[in-house]
């Protein structure tokens, strides 16, 4: 049995003075896709930013892709892909420019980022176009792009599927599966309640900073 | 390093500490030792130090500017210090940040201080308010420098976070600082101005003036003390408050969900 | 350490490719300094300075206002490469990412240095050519040499600040608080180092260059200090 791919115990994390994440504990195993649910407020961007290395715990403990998140979170960052509500595109360079870059930065050679660019159906027209003038879905698959070709190890997604027809959320989905079939882990926050079914192996609740429902 | 004073914290069963002020018995002895001090300046800079052959009585100014330029100078360098310490530690302990920070404003107070009584000084005794010497002018960089520092220790986050990113910046200002001052002594002495106009330039110091203005220092160095001292305890109050804040805030939180 | 190299060649590659994509910089800044240029001759009478002076106020002055024009365009700069990066998040998603903090600034820094370093080269050309100076090539080493690490220095700062201020609140009056003291020798060394190089009001090429010195020792002292530095400043 693998290793888990996230361990929260007790999590607690802060902004500013106020604590988003009360306690929280979580277990994901690798290939799953967890849904978390729960009202806006309840924690769920926080919790993922967490599992991200990018905020620390306050209390608790936390193991991501086997690192202390109380003392490595360098290395989480690396192998974690975090999409929160900004895409963190260059919205001036174009969307092939724009994979190359995040590509570059851990390595990935032209097939690799020419391959990302493939899944997420950004190869032809849209390849030279500047970001900007993206719709928001398209912006959304370009980042997608950029975590593929980082080998991110586990996905992060707040709201994801906000902005995109449904099309766009069936593609969408689509890639989260192929992601998880490869071995990727993903997590995902949001309010589409209808993609429990469809998209989730597991629905976790999250309310009031802690979660609740089976960990 | 800079925890509430034990003796005088009291925790009630429901609430944060409360504490029934930030002195201890060695901080009164420390206020009190400054106040003769003080005193002691004031007679004998006011009283028995002799006036000065050429600024007769407004020589007396000394007394009050070179300690607190002393002070401002003796802040930053405990603010640099601290703030090495604080980044360079492994226990990377918050009491050295607040240290740092607590040195800082009472520098940045006697920095102003220095700079308007040297400015009253030089208009009484040779009619100008400023100077372009080095000296003076890498003291109001630095004065400008430490207010910066001041305003990024408020710009919110974490107290670990404030405390890196003010660390950071105070060791920054030690680098930065020397350069300045050293450009600017530099610049001056192209124009080869009259020496006339620096601050001790025309002062023929007897024992007695040097014995004031030692005893000034020392004056002021102990109000400097007591001075940290206790705005390093208040902000460790607001620290732990902030800290004990946070648990009753998560118990609040947990009981949305009840 | 290859891997930073390589790391920060792509961001300087990045935002160089961003600023000639969006050309902020050059319709927008350049123009501006240029203005500041001919407002400063507007404040600056041209009479002779004294009886005597061979060169007029203005010409005299042009050294520093160069200068001067040149820190302006720093704040203006530095305010757009972090504008770029907080757009759609980027900069956060670079710390997301765990990319070196220490490439990050090395990249920026040198996509500012270049930036910098053109605009600075055009400001002082304006200057030559409406105030009315005349170039000594004997003065062209010195020059250069000065052009060249003052703008580095500055382009230094500019990012460890601009980093430093990125997220914070009332970041576009912060910026100016922290940076101008802190340029304050690149000033004074380059102004009396160009003075020195054009020949304005009858200096020496030889007293030109322990300014220069100034200048380097401030731009190594800050490169390696913003190295360390960038880092602690931008996390969380």
């Amino acid at each position: 049995m693998d290793r888990p791919v996230v361990e929260l115990t007790g999590a607690v994390a802060v902004l500013g003075s106020f604590p988003a994440l009360a306690g929280a504990s979580l277990v994901v195993q690798r290939g799953e896709i967890v849904l978390l649910r729960g009202p806006n407020g309840a924690g769920k961007t926080t919790l993922l930013r967490v599992c991200a290395g990018l905020l620390p715990l306050a209390r608790g403990t936390g193991v991501v892709l086997g690192c202390d998140l109380a003392t490595e979170r360098d290395a989480v960052r690396r192998r974690v892909g975090l999409l929160g509500h900004r895409n963190g595109l260059y919205l001036d360079l174009s969307v092939a420019e724009n994979v190359r870059f995040w590509g570059a930065t851990v390595g990935a050679t032209d097939d690799e980022i020419d391959a990302a660019m493939d899944r997420l159906g950004l190869s032809g027209r849209l390849a030279p176009l500047p970001v900007r003038r993206l719709s928001a879905g398209q912006q959304r698959r370009t980042a997608l792009a950029c975590l593929v070709a980082r080998r991110a190890e586990l996905w992060l997604l707040d709201e994801p599927h906000a902005g995109l027809d449904a099309t766009g959320r069936d593609e969408l989905d689509a890639t989260l599966r192929q992601a998880a079939a490869s071995g990727a882990t993903v997590m995902v926050a949001s309010h589409e309640l209808e993609r429990a079914g469809s998209l989730a192996t597991r629905c976790v609740d999250v309310v009031a900073g802690q979660v609740v429902g089976p960990r | 390093m800079a925890s509430l004073p034990a003796t005088s914290t009291t925790t009630t069963p429901t609430g944060p500490p409360t504490t029934t002020g930030t002195s201890t018995k060695a901080t009164r002895l420390l206020g009190a030792a400054a106040i003769v001090g003080i005193v002691w300046l004031a007679a004998f800079g006011l009283g028995f130090s002799p006036a000065d052959v050429n600024q007769r009585e407004s020589v007396r100014i000394l007394y009050v500017h070179v300690p607190s330029a002393w002070l401002a100078y003796l802040a930053f360098f405990v603010t640099a210090v601290a703030s090495g310490i604080y980044l360079f530690s492994k226990k990377h302990s918050l009491g050295w940040d607040r240290l740092a920070g607590a040195s800082a404003e009472v520098g940045v107070l006697f920095m102003g201080i220095t700079l308007v009584v040297g400015a009253l000084w030089g208009r009484l005794t040779w009619g100008v308010f400023w100077e372009w010497d080095a000296r003076l002018t890498s003291t109001a960089f630095m004065f400008v420098t430490y207010i910066g520092y001041l305003t990024v220790r408020r710009l919110g986050g974490s107290h670990e976070q404030r405390a890196r990113r003010s660390a950071v910046l105070a060791l920054l200002a030690v680098l930065e600082i020397p350069l300045v001052h050293w450009s600017v002594k530099l610049w001056r002495s192209l124009h080869q101005d009259a020496t006339v106009l620096r601050p001790d330039g025309d002062v023929k110091m007897n024992g007695l003036m040097l014995f004031t203005l030692f005893v000034g220092v020392i004056a002021f160095t102990l109000m400097y003390m007591w001075l940290v001292i206790h705005r390093q305890r208040t902000m460790a109050a607001e620290d732990a408050l902030d800290d004990a804040g946070l648990d009753l805030a998560i118990a609040d939180r947990k009981a949305e969900h009840q | 350490m290859r891997a930073t190299l390589r790391t920060a060649w792509l961001m300087a590659r990045k935002d160089l490719r961003v600023e000639w994509r969006s050309r902020v910089a050059l319709n927008q800044i350049l123009p501006f300094a240029a203005i500041t240029m001919v407002l400063f001759a507007f404040a600056v009478d041209r009479l002779p300075a004294a009886p005597g002076d061979v060169d007029t106020v203005l010409v005299q002055l042009a050294p520093g206002l160069a200068s001067l024009g040149t820190v302006f365009s720093l704040l203006l700069l530095v305010q757009r490469t972090f504008a770029v990066e907080s757009e759609d998040g980027a900069l956060d998603a670079l710390r997301a990412a765990g990319v070196d903090a220490t490439a990050v600034f090395w990249g920026k820094t040198l996509a500012m240095w270049i930036q910098l370093a053109i605009l600075s080269a055009l400001l002082l050309g304006t200057a030559v050519v409406i105030y009315g100076i005349e170039v000594r090539w004997s003065g062209v080493a010195l020059l250069v040499t000065t052009w060249l690490t003052a703008t580095f220095g500055l382009a230094a700062v500019g990012t460890l600040y601009g980093g430093l201020a990125a997220g914070a609140r009332g970041r576009e009056t912060l910026l100016p608080l922290l940076m101008l003291p802190v340029v304050a020798p690149v000033l004074i060394g380059a102004t009396r180092a160009v003075e020195a190089a054009l020949g304005t009001g009858g200096t020496a090429i030889a007293d030109g260059w322990p300014w220069v010195g100034v200048v380097a020792v401030f731009a190594v002292a800050f490169g390696a200090g913003g190295t360390l530095a960038f880092g602690p400043l931008i996390d969380e």
